[in-house]
């Protein structure tokens, strides 16, 4: 079972406490064997003295429980377990009306987004909210988790509404490339989240667990065009590797082989492959996601920042650009205010020059003429550069596409986007 | 030749964030206790780096009261990677009379690491110190980032961090701060022994089974060493068959009766454990301690 360690998904939940998302990360913990000994002990212990007859499961991400009874402020948190199949990382983010800027953040890093809808209710705000932050960051597979079905009688007439509901919200979406599964449970008993459930006997399809054991990292991968960003030059200066040059990054999108040819950006260059090697071990090819090492044939410059691609497949350059942007800092987003723009590794200076509309995170898509983004919003900005970027619109290639903007002074980050 | 360069996710991240400290700090350091996290950490910035070798130097904060297994095992891969090591003594600092040595039966200079790590951050100007802290340690830790900013006091302001979207770090300081940087925060306990598996990496000995002279106390098995560990007089010393889960200080470091006397058998051990790695923490049995009563007061 050890052996398949290599295989990792990464999910992200939002919701709030009233919908079940505490009850079902701890369920799936439970079910999955995932919590401690000392942790169950400590979670029996607390059900009993509130007098409950089952186990209160939102206990096993307490640490987030307290948090919100403190009223401090809520915050992205990582929960891991695994199967024999494959390891499991959630990026757990509460979602209050106002905290967008979680959401996108934990779902910037996941692969799979678990919505959480709470069957009395139906498809709330929330639900909408969450589902366009998906649409936006263009999140490939989705799961809607109807949850407290114990609640409504487990019953499917109740349930299908619901899934219309939110049917036409797809219709609506301006992404079509997802996987939608709807998935009726009860996180509080059980039902349907690791395993089958009687009371849903009508309901054909897989668990939660099975669903998500069923996802094949090939299915959900962005195909995208390999774009090789350099993050150092390694210069050994050795007897051994006295001539050695590599480019050390990770590859985003695609497959680079010995003897492609490539174009070295900004500077234009062309050299072909001469090594792809991973640690000691050289290869012939490498894929999407390796952090490599690689050299070229010919000694053109190429220092940090710099973007190798193959020559038949560049990128766009531009010194200005159309994005989305989600803000984030509590200092609103002006126009003609001055950022640094860290595109991947690279940091250019960056001017907004205007800020077009903001964007309601409704799925209606409405947008609203305003002469600033508070924390939160989502607006559409158009961007001065010092120097140009070499990059992909956001839809064909995310890691080519998307770039934080930081503070000049405070340094933080205060915004994300998404390049049109 | 080899054909295609396999994915491991966790450890191409870790050897990401490695490039990046490189890329964006002046003076970063690599802390080094000899436990095998950060031993995990040296293995993966060499193979960021190669064929240069590691562009980083170690801190190690030595309280003292370590296991010599595990000074003889960083003395050794220090030379073997021909690698620059700082050595910070919490001695130095009690004898200076900066800090006061705790007494009683569960004295330890856990806490008295903090005082010497600030004091060698200040000292050498290191700018990013990276740490083998992973999340799934502890539920604080589940939030901290993996670029994680500290003040010019070394505190972390959990309620202000920066967000981390898609695989960016922002490194960006002023002048006196620092970043804390966390490769393997996304590791668990048994991703980090299943990686030293495969990878055949050596670790100290008191890791796997051997024989130790031990006493027990509150259900828990403290190694018989009487110039750094307070036993009572009705403490009786047994000698019996144990490994360490994790390798802090002696003196809070408790070990587990084990027959795991090889790397297949530890992980074999871990995966079927039900029991967290920090249950043998007897410095972290007190900061749970404390976090329950904060829980209560909130709680009823």
């Amino acid at each position: 079972m050890v052996g398949n360690k290599n295989k990792v998904l990464k999910l992200s939940t939002a919701g709030s406490v009233d919908d079940g998302k505490s009850t079902l990360i701890g369920r799936i913990l439970y079910d999955t064997h995932s919590l401690t000994d000392d942790k169950l002990e400590a979670i029996e212990r607390s059900s009993k003295q509130k007098g409950y007859d089952y186990l209160d499961f939102s206990l096993a991400t307490d640490g987030l429980v307290a948090e919100r009874e403190q009223g401090i402020t809520i915050d992205v948190a990582h929960i891991y377990f695994s199967t024999p199949n494959r390891s499991y990382i959630i990026a757990d983010t509460p979602g209050h009306v106002e905290y967008t800027r979680n959401m996108v953040t934990g779902t910037s890093t996941s692969q799979v987004s678990i919505i959480l809808i709470d069957a009395r209710k139906g498809v709330i705000e929330q639900t909408k909210r969450h589902f366009f932050i998906n649409n936006l960051l263009r999140t490939k597979e989705i799961v809607v988790a109807v949850n407290k079905m114990d609640l409504i009688d487990f019953n499917q007439e109740k349930y299908n509404a619901i899934v219309e509901d939110f049917q036409s919200l797809i219709s609506g979406s301006d992404y079509q490339d997802q996987n939608i599964t709807f998935i009726p449970v009860s996180a509080l008993h059980g039902d349907n989240v690791v395993d089958k459930s009687e009371n849903l006997a009508w309901f054909k399809g897989e668990t939660m667990m099975e669903h998500l054991e069923n996802i094949r990292l090939e299915d959900i991968q962005e195909e995208a065009k390999a774009r090789f960003q350099v993050q150092t030059v390694i210069r050994p200066k050795t007897e051994e590797f006295h001539d050695f040059r590599g480019y050390a990054g990770k590859l985003k999108g695609g497959e680079l082989k010995v003897g492609d040819d490539v174009t070295v950006l900004p500077s234009g260059r062309k050299s072909q492959i001469k090594s792809i090697s991973f640690f000691d071990q050289q290869y012939l090819s490498a894929s999407k996601g390796s952090s490599i090492t690689i050299t070229l044939m010919d000694d053109v410059n190429v220092s940090r920042g710099d973007l190798i691609v193959k020559s038949e497949e560049l990128p766009k350059e531009s010194k200005s650009i159309m994005a989305k942007i989600c803000w984030m800092d509590n200092k609103p987003l002006e126009a003609a205010s001055t950022y640094f723009l860290q595109h991947g590794v690279k940091l250019v200076k960056s001017k907004v020059k205007s800020i077009n509309h903001k964007i309601s995170t409704d799925t209606t898509g409405a947008t609203e003429k305003v002469s600033q983004l508070n924390m939160n919003d989502l607006g559409l900005v158009e961007i001065q550069l010092a120097q140009p970027i070499h990059f992909d619109a956001y839809d064909e290639n995310k890691g080519n596409g998307a770039f934080i903007l930081v503070d000049t002074k405070s340094n933080t980050t205060a915004g994300v986007g998404f390049i049109l | 030749m080899n054909e295609k360069v396999i994915n491991n996710p966790l450890e191409d991240e870790a050897i990401y964030i490695f490039r990046e400290v490189a890329g964006q700090f002046d003076k970063p350091v690599i802390l080094f206790s000899g436990g095998k996290d950060s031993i995990t950490l040296v293995r993966l910035a060499q193979k960021a780096f190669y064929p240069a070798k590691i562009p980083f130097p170690l801190l190690h904060i030595d309280t003292g009261h370590n296991f010599p297994e595990t000074i003889a095992f960083r003395d050794q891969l220090v030379e073997e990677l021909d690698l620059e090591l700082h050595v910070h003594y919490v001695q130095d600092n009690i004898d200076a009379g900066n800090v006061q040595e705790e007494s009683g039966k569960y004295a330890s200079r856990n806490m008295l690491q903090t005082d010497s790590l600030l004091q060698a951050i200040e000292k050498h100007g290191f700018d990013a110190c990276i740490g083998g802290a992973r999340r799934d340690e502890e539920k604080a830790r589940a939030k901290e980032r993996v670029f994680s900013v500290r003040d010019d006091f070394g505190q972390w302001d959990e309620k202000n961090q920066r967000p981390e979207v898609f695989d960016m770090l922002n490194g960006r300081i002023d002048f006196g701060q620092n970043v804390r940087v966390f490769p393997i925060s996304n590791w668990t306990e048994l991703d980090v022994w299943s990686y030293i598996q495969k990878e055949k990496m050596e670790i100290p000995s008191i890791y796997f089974a051997h024989k130790r002279k031990v006493f027990e106390r509150d259900g828990m098995i403290w190694s018989a060493h009487d110039e750094y560990v307070f036993r009572e007089d009705d403490e009786l010393v047994v000698e019996k068959i144990v490994r360490f889960r994790t390798v802090g200080d002696m003196s809070c470091t408790a070990a587990v009766e084990s027959l795991a006397f090889d790397i297949d058998k530890v992980v074999e051990e871990i995966a079927a454990s039900s029991i967290s790695e920090r249950g043998a923490r007897i410095d972290d049995k007190r900061s749970e301690a404390a976090m329950e009563k904060r829980k209560q007061q909130g709680y009823f």
